[in-house]
């Protein structure tokens, strides 16, 4: 197991620990907005648990994918803009 | 996708102390069990992420245990259908599972029960459990402000590790009055481990604020929560922060044993002495029964594990223990009752159902769950009513609508193996749509 997952969000790459899940990389990466609801509002996780489907983002291009069960992969590609 | 069809004697789902005790007493004394949970790591929402660092005694003797029983772990898997007796299905990252079991034991534990108000949906508002373990897995939370609110024990559990990580906690606010708590504390004595964690814990929180009979009103911010609101019923203030944690207590994950047909009770899962449910073969551990804590959970999985593989006479050595932790979960319901006031909490305007962004006007016209889900889409978001339901239920005293799969959305190509079964699966939208 590497000790170090580089990955990249909104284009912009980071260096995190092993065992970071993919929601803590984007809050690393300064993002505080996961999504957009339908109405188009700012939402970010609440559950932490795979509950609420509000901490969902894009990675590596397959859509709705729930970051808070997620662990960093290497060459991840993290999108919240989408 | 790949897929794999696998076969056990003893399936348990959930791998917290519930479902990890069972699937280890069982697994001791022979036959083949496979315990399955959705997250990447053994323990379950208390001990979630700790056997890596094994901090916690109870915790990494019981992972060890685990390690050492024979059974097998197979994790990120979610349970999300069950279309034969003796059948479950279950979707990894990699593939979609059909598991075959003799016996079930269901461990799928709690979720947080979040109450709307005006500002809950901002980013930066989260469970405290949740955000715990967003903690635990990388979340940082060094130098931030959290703000800690809502209801329950975990309310202090929380804030004490949040600072550990650097947190700093300019509030705890718990719901429920003092009065209601100092009795709750003053019948401590009869649970000495109990104690003396609620002691340690305080000491480490000397400096914290601590404020019974204190709640939310509104939270504000732009793209993010930047400060709450709240009460003690008289006056109103409000404290900056770059987090609101707040929840208020727990709320059993009672779909999966329901999609079984487990008959439940008070909205939890009836059981008897053995901790079998309604359902032939299933059994029912842990929070899904009562909310009672981790040392409940333990004690009815060795139960569950003990009698699903015919060691009744064994099982019934731990009976006196359980009513002792049943008795402790009871006065924790007493002392956290949510006070009424919540129910008022949000607006006309509030948002009810986050996935759909249904306000509370809309959904207050209905007369139950099931109208306001076919007229206002409330609870037809991909967290199938997880949230909102629990909310309405609150709010309104609604009961939740029926379950069917899958239980939790899946890939399309996962719910095309669960057609392939004979009784084929109703409700085949995309739920990620
Ligand atoms: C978010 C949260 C944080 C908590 N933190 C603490 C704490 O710090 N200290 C404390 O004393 N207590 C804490 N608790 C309470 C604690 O969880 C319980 O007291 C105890 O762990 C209950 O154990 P359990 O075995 O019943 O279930 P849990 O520990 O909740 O385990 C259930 C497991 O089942 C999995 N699961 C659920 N559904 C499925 C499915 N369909 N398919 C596959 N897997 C599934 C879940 O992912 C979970 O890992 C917390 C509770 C929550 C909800
Ligand atoms: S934060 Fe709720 S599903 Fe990820």
């Amino acid at each position: 197991m590497p000790e170090r997952i580089e990955l990249s969000v909104n284009g912009r790459a980071l260096s995190v620990p092993w065992g970071t899940t993919v929601a803590a990389a984007v809050a690393l990466a300064g993002e505080t907005r996961f999504r957009r609801s339908v109405h188009g509002d700012a939402r970010g996780p609440l559950c932490g648990m795979g509950i609420c489907f509000e901490c969902r983002v894009t990675i590596n291009g397959e859509p709705h994918a729930r970051s808070c069960l997620i662990l960093c992969a290497d060459g991840m590609e993290v999108r919240t803009d989408e | 996708m790949n897929s794999a069809r696998l076969s056990f004697d003893l399936v348990v789902v959930g791998a917290g102390p519930g479902g990890l005790a069972a699937a280890s007493v069982a697994a001791e004394r022979g036959g083949s069990v496979a315990l399955l949970d959705n997250s990447p790591w053994l323990g379950g929402q208390i001990w979630r992420g700790e056997q890596a660092r094994s901090a916690v005694p109870l915790a990494r003797q019981w992972i060890e245990r685990f390690l050492a029983s024979g059974a097998r772990a197979v994790m990120q898997a979610s349970v999300f259908a069950s279309p034969d007796r003796g059948v479950l299905l279950a979707e990894t990252p990699a593939a979609r599972l059909t598991v075959r079991f003799k016996k079930l034991i269901l461990a799928t534990g709690a979720r947080e029960l979040f109450l709307p108000f005006p500002g809950w949906t901002l980013p930066g508002v989260v469970g405290p459990g949740g955000l715990q373990a967003m903690v635990k897995a990388g979340w940082p939370v060094a130098g931030r402000r959290v703000v800690v609110a809502g209801s329950g024990p975990l309310l202090v559990a929380v804030a004490d590790g949040l600072r550990r990580y650097g947190a700093r906690i300019p509030l705890i606010a718990e719901q429920a009055p003092q009065l209601r708590l100092a009795r709750f504390a003053a019948g401590l004595w009869r649970y000495p481990d109990k104690l003396a964690q609620a002691v340690a814990m305080k000491a480490r929180l000397l400096g914290i604020p601590y404020r019974a009979g204190v709640w939310l009103r509104r939270a504000e911010g732009g793209e993010r929560v930047e400060r709450v609101v709240l009460t003690d019923g008289r006056r109103s203030w409000t404290v900056e922060c770059d987090l609101l944690a707040c929840g208020w207590n727990l709320v059993p994950n009672t779909e999966l044993p329901r999609l079984l047909g487990c008959a439940l009770a008070s909205g939890f899962v009836r059981v008897d002495e053995f901790q079998r449910s309604s359902v032939e073969g299933v059994f029912c551990v842990g929070e899904l029964t009562g909310i009672a804590g981790a040392d409940a959970a333990l004690v009815q999985g060795q139960i569950a594990g003990l009698a699903a593989v015919g060691e009744t006479e064994a099982a019934r050595e731990w009976f006196a223990e359980r009513s002792r932790w049943h008795r402790f979960g009871a006065a924790l319901t007493r002392a956290f009752a949510l006070r009424p006031e919540l129910r008022q909490l949000a607006k006309r305007e509030t948002v009810v159902c986050r996935c759909e962004d249904v306000s509370r006007e809309a959904v207050e016209r209905c007369r139950d769950a099931r109208e306001a889900k076919l007229h206002t889409r409330c609870g037809m978001g991909p967290c199938q009513g997880r949230i909102c339901g629990a909310a309405t239920q609150f709010l309104f005293g609604w009961e939740s609508d029926s379950i069917r799969p899958p239980v939790f959305p899946v890939r399309m190509e996962s719910l095309l193996t669960a057609s392939e079964h004979p009784k084929p699966v109703s409700n085949l939208s995309d739920p990620t749509s």
